[in-house]
């Protein structure tokens, strides 16, 4: 029988060369697809108070056409999200090698202990004696926190990553204005994730772009030519997008300083740092962690995160309000009669479901588990850099940290690209790696393995990625047409941008 | 450590392969003098029964037997079980943001269907896969619409949640963006028709109200639209008790609906991860922020589903984007959409009307309670009421704490001039008995007052 | 494909025809093959004012948002509607494809514009081709 490459061990349906494998048999339809009026899967204990007339109640206010809310059992409704489950890729099944995402462990009993009564069904509004408990773990996560990032001060507000550079250039620009001049613009280097421009933007600052040096850091004669008394603040990722280690941070600190703009570090690679390096001890002002990517927080699908705010001390009275505080009697406390305060925002205290759930996997680490696992993390890359550097391009020789960037520069002379190759390895078994990011690159390939990853995985991703290149070579179509294992094979995104469709309709 | 998987023999392999003598030449690229060389000052490494044990008397702390008639923004509704045994399952919770659709056509389809679901209830043409929560929902649905307008300024009713106008003043902060209060009618609670006509002009871009508002009392939004179209504003409505949809009319005539949907079988976990969601008319799509799921075919035929109109957002656009959000709430949104499903079309209905009946009869028995009113009775209203009491509710708030009963919240701390007023919910979980011991704990204080 | 001789372009990648003192804009065949399948075109309104070497509008696919830079200076006097429904055609027939027609108020601004050759030539440069 001629071999087919990519079923080799000749097994019959869905093929994949690594070990996951999606199950295709079950055809679901939408929810609304299933339903028949009169099936229901509630039901609501009967009322203890007189019951009421909803349309003489509410009068013009009343709804005379129900939603059309699809009608199941119980049943069903378990099997359709069971089935739509198993259509999903997950930490749980596999690696996901995405840069600057961090896909590590989900742990358990983070999930656990968010929904032990008394902390999963506490009321925002709940008087402050019966919320002790909450505001001592809230305490606690931030004092860690802190202890992590080297700063002075720290809010928890900010519902996810960019809403914390959000807040982050919030906090910089009050500053300015109370120093007088709120100043023009913010340095963004052009290696940065989308959502910092989009950022500095919303803050009403220009965006002025910095270049890149040969080695993909930042270039400090350009960065002292640029700096000036209009300039804000640098908003950089260090490491950086490239995975590499701003080593003359300090002095990139020190420039700003001199003409008294701020420096900002998005916190998302902060997996390389826990432990063996602090923010606050290199220069860095303000900073935005996200708890969904070096805390463990499960990313659900897309959200929920967390993205909080810690900042040196210069900058605490601009905190957004409340804070917590602790009271004259020692019992824990909102304080929110903060004057200088850029405002809330968001409604009430901030995503306290992930604080649990990240402060949980700190307790489980200590000091040496958080510290190991930033080494098991660096190492990890380090590992994948080795040894794929023979087969795709490496752009920058410096070394790398907790995530690798290669570029598809030997690929794309056989017309494929890093997207072909993403899609390829999907038939592996593995999510794609970031394809295409970071814009300095071209045809960037940007993977990090974290310290979730076993050997084991480490060698199958490896394997997985040579056998590809070797596939580039010689059977370039398979890799350009590729998923070839998957549920639905690639789908028409233009044909979904040209006539939107985004809801079903009876 | 053991969420570590590495022995270390493997370590000392990977290492010689790497050809390091040791971790630290990895991470010698970090000059000296920042690197670390002692233990973070954190709690030591805990055993998993030790965390759990922590977190436990933690919980413990918070009283967990108490009634609540605590509303205002976060309502304590049934959370049916089969929701956290479908989110806990690890191909949802463990899932990333669906960019490659191949391999999440689970969380994409489960999105099309919140999408569905939420533009069905609210009466709105497209509904994003979720927003942030409620408040920043509101932030940005105003911005929105100064984006589709032109328009720089809005006019935000006082009803609005207090702390959703804190957001929103926030966001504005250094947009020059100014924007206009416009007050309550003291008879409905409403928000005051002449005032806001007064207030809108040419040069408004959004007019932003909450029904049901703050006070628990649904307002007359044909009435709000037609005065804020005929200025060529666009009607944003906010919606905080996202329940009250399954009896109270939806907002047909706004421009925009920004919605919380905690109510749909998310945990009220002191007030966050909520899940807020943006709906509006077709017209507006293209402004829209948040993530978009659409429907689509493979090279087959197949049906599935794709994140769409990516070019809005922060990873494309960059400083043009319409937004800088980058996660959106999933999982809650799954939680959601597994409620709607669960309950359905009848079942959201008979839920909601279970709320109006016990609010009306908490409404009833307090007001009863001589040195007691209820306010805005002038208007309807869903599961929230306002009670005006003759003594301080700070003095018969500590007696209902004796009793295990947290009460209303106060209004003052935003509404002082309604003196001692509070805020009172009481949904399908709250039972009579809990209504009946309140009333009396409220009689017995007023009456020797 | 060919670049019209009669078309003049921008170092952007629009071209423009004239006639009389209406110009007709769209972009090129490189600026479609650069950007992939188009999905969205933001375009300005009728009697809208638009600068030459300033933006005018947008041209989406899915993965990109390219700005539109106008050639010209003067004011909208009509729109290309179809491009609401079939954005594609600019892929299909860039060059015959128009997306907006303007006013010129100042047709001299035409011939100092990029003609074919000096067009084509700009491409190769960029290409390095």
């Amino acid at each position: 029988m001629a071999s087919d490459p990519t079923n080799p061990q000749n097994l019959p349906g869905p093929r994949t060369n690594g070990k996951v494998r999606p199950h295709q048999t079950q055809n679901e339809g939408l929810v609304f697809e299933k339903s028949s009026p009169g099936k229901r899967a509630y039901k609501l204990p009967p009322l203890d108070v007189p019951a009421v007339d909803a349309a003489e109640l509410l009068g013009a206010a009343h709804r005379e056409t129900p939603g059309l809310l699809p009608e199941l059992s119980e049943i069903e409704i378990i099997r359709h999200f069971t089935r739509l489950s198993t259509w999903n890729y997950a930490i749980d099944l596999g690696m996901y090698p995405l840069g600057s995402c961090t896909m590590k462990y989900n742990p358990r009993v983070n999930e656990y202990v968010a929904r032990i009564e008394g902390l999963a069904d506490a009321h925002p509004y709940r008087p402050e004696s019966l919320a002790q408990g909450i505001l001592e773990v809230t305490d606690l996560l931030q004092r860690c926190l802190l202890e992590i990032t080297g700063m002075d001060a720290i809010t928890l507000q900010p519902a996810a990553g960019a809403h914390g550079e959000f807040t982050g250039i919030l906090l910089v620009r009050a500053w300015h204005e109370s120093q007088g001049n709120p100043r023009r613009k913010v340095l963004i280097p052009d290696s940065a994730h989308g959502t910092n421009p989009a950022t500095a933007a919303i803050c009403g600052y220009a965006v002025e772009n910095l270049k890149s040096n040969a080695d993909g850091g930042i270039d400090l004669e350009a960065l002292a030519k640029q700096v000036d008394e209009e300039t804000a603040a640098l908003m950089l990722t260090n490491p950086s997008t490239i995975g590499v280690f701003e080593s003359q941070i300090h002095r990139i600190a020190d420039i700003l300083h001199a003409k008294g703009a701020l420096l900002y570090m998005d916190g998302a690679n902060m997996n390389a740092l826990v432990g063996k390096a602090r923010p606050g001890d290199f220069g860095v002002d303000v900073m935005h962690l996200n708890l969904h990517k070096t805390f463990s927080t499960p990313h659900g699908g897309g959200g929920p995160g967390s993205g909080p705010v810690a900042c040196k001390a210069f900058l605490e009275p601009f905190l957004p309000t409340p804070l917590l505080v602790q009271k004259e009697d020692g019992t824990k406390g909102w304080e929110y009669d903060r004057p200088q305060s850029v405002g809330r925002v968001r409604a009430f205290y901030g995503n306290v479901g992930m604080f649990i759930r990240a402060l949980a996997y700190i307790l489980a680490n200590g000091p040496d588990g958080l510290r190991q696992t930033t080494e098991d993390a660096v190492l990890n890359a380090n590992y994948i850099r080795k040894k794929l550097e023979d087969f795709y391009e490496l752009p920058y020789k410096t070394a790398s940290m907790h995530e690798v960037v290669f570029s598809d520069k030997r690929q794309a002379a056989n017309g494929v690209k890093t997207g072909d190759i993403a899609k390829r390895l999907i038939d592996y078994g593995f999510h794609p790696y970031t394809v295409s990011f970071p814009m300095i690159v071209h045809g960037a390939l940007m993977i990090e393995p974290t310290e979730s990853e076993s050997l084991e995985e480490l060698d199958l991703f490896i394997d997985a990625m040579r056998s590809i290149a070797r596939e580039v070579e010689e059977t370039p179509d398979l890799v350009k047409t590729a998923p070839h294992s998957t549920r639905v094979s690639r789908l028409d995104e233009v044909g979904a941008a040209r006539r939107p469709i985004l809801r079903w309709r009876p | 450590m053991r969420y570590l998987p590495k022995s270390p023999a493997e370590r000392e392999r990977m290492l010689a392969e790497i050809g390091a003598a040791s971790i630290d030449d990895l991470f010698a690229v970090i000059p000296a003098e920042y690197r670390l060389d002692r233990d973070l000052d954190v709690p030591r490494q805990q055993a998993e029964s030790e965390i759990i044990d922590y977190f436990r008397s933690a919980g413990a702390k918070n009283a967990t037997d108490y009634a609540s008639f605590l509303g205002a923004g976060a309502y304590r509704h049934y959370r049916p079980v089969i929701i956290d045994a479908l989110v806990q399952r690890g191909e949802f919770l463990t899932s990333y943001t669906p960019y490659q659709a191949e391999i999440t056509q689970g969380t994409l389809q489960a999105i099309f269907e919140f999408q569905t679901m939420i533009a069905e209830l609210t009466g709105m043409d497209v509904a994003n896969a979720s927003m942030y929560d409620g408040s920043t929902g509101a932030a940005e649905a105003v911005l929105m619409a100064m984006r589709v307008t032109g328009r720089h300024s809005a006019v935000v009713a006082s009803a609005v949640h207090p702390e959703h106008r804190e957001v929103l003043a926030t966001y504005l902060k250094y947009r020059d963006m100014p924007t206009a209060l416009v007050g309550y009618d003291a008879r409905t609670g409403r928000v005051d028709l002449a005032a806001l006509e007064a207030a809108v002009t040419d040069e408004t871009a959004a007019v932003l109200v909450q029904s049901p508002n703050f006070f628990g009392v649904i307002e007359d939004i044909p009435a709000i639209a037609a005065i804020a179209h005929a200025k060529g504003a666009l009607l944003i409505v906010s919606i905080a008790e996202a329940v009250s949809l399954g009896v109270v009319r939806p907002p047909v005539e706004a421009d925009i609906v920004s919605m919380e949907a905690q109510s749909f079988g998310v945990a009220l976990s002191y007030g966050g991860p909520f899940c807020g969601v943006i709906a509006a008319k077709e017209q507006y799509l293209r402004q829209m922020p948040g993530r978009l799921v659409g429907q689509t075919v493979d090279s087959t035929g197949y049906r599935g589903f794709v994140l769409t109109l990516s070019t809005r957002e922060q990873h494309i656009r960059r400083e043009k984007a319409t937004s800088n959000i980058c996660t959106n709430q999933a999982l809650v949104a799954l939680m959601a959409t597994i409620f709607l499903t669960v309950y359905g079309k009848e079942g959201i209905r008979e839920l909601a009307e279970h709320n109006l009946a016990k609010a009306e009869y908490a409404a009833q028995a307090l007001a009863e309670q001589s040195g007691a009113k209820l306010l805005f009775t002038g208007a309807p209203r869903f599961n929230e009421f306002v009670l005006q009491t003759v003594e301080p509710p700070v003095l018969w708030s500590k007696r209902l704490l004796g009793e295990k009963i947290v009460g209303g919240i106060e209004l003052s701390r935003w509404y002082p001039e309604l003196g001692n007023t509070t805020l009172w919910c009481a949904t399908e979980v709250v039972t009579r008995a809990q209504i009946d011991a309140a009333a009396k704990v409220l009689a017995a204080g007023l009456v020797e007052a | 494909m060919a670049y019209p001789t009669n078309y003049r372009y921008t170092r952007e990648h629009e071209w423009i025809a004239l006639d009389g003192a209406i110009g007709t804009i769209g972009i090129t065949d490189y600026a479609q093959n650069s950007l992939g399948d188009i999905v969205y075109v933001d375009s300005p309104k009728v009697g809208d004012t638009v600068t030459a070497n300033a933006t005018f509008g947008s041209v989406e696919s899915v993965k990109a948002v390219s700005d539109l830079y106008s050639p010209v200076s003067g004011t909208v006097t009509e729109v290309n509607e179809e491009l609401k429904t079939a954005p594609d055609k600019i892929n299909e027939a860039p060059h015959d494809t128009w997306i907006i027609k303007v006013e010129l108020s100042d047709p001299a601004e035409f011939e100092k514009l990029l003609d074919a050759a000096a067009y084509e030539a700009f491409i190769s440069e960029e290409t390095g081709s």
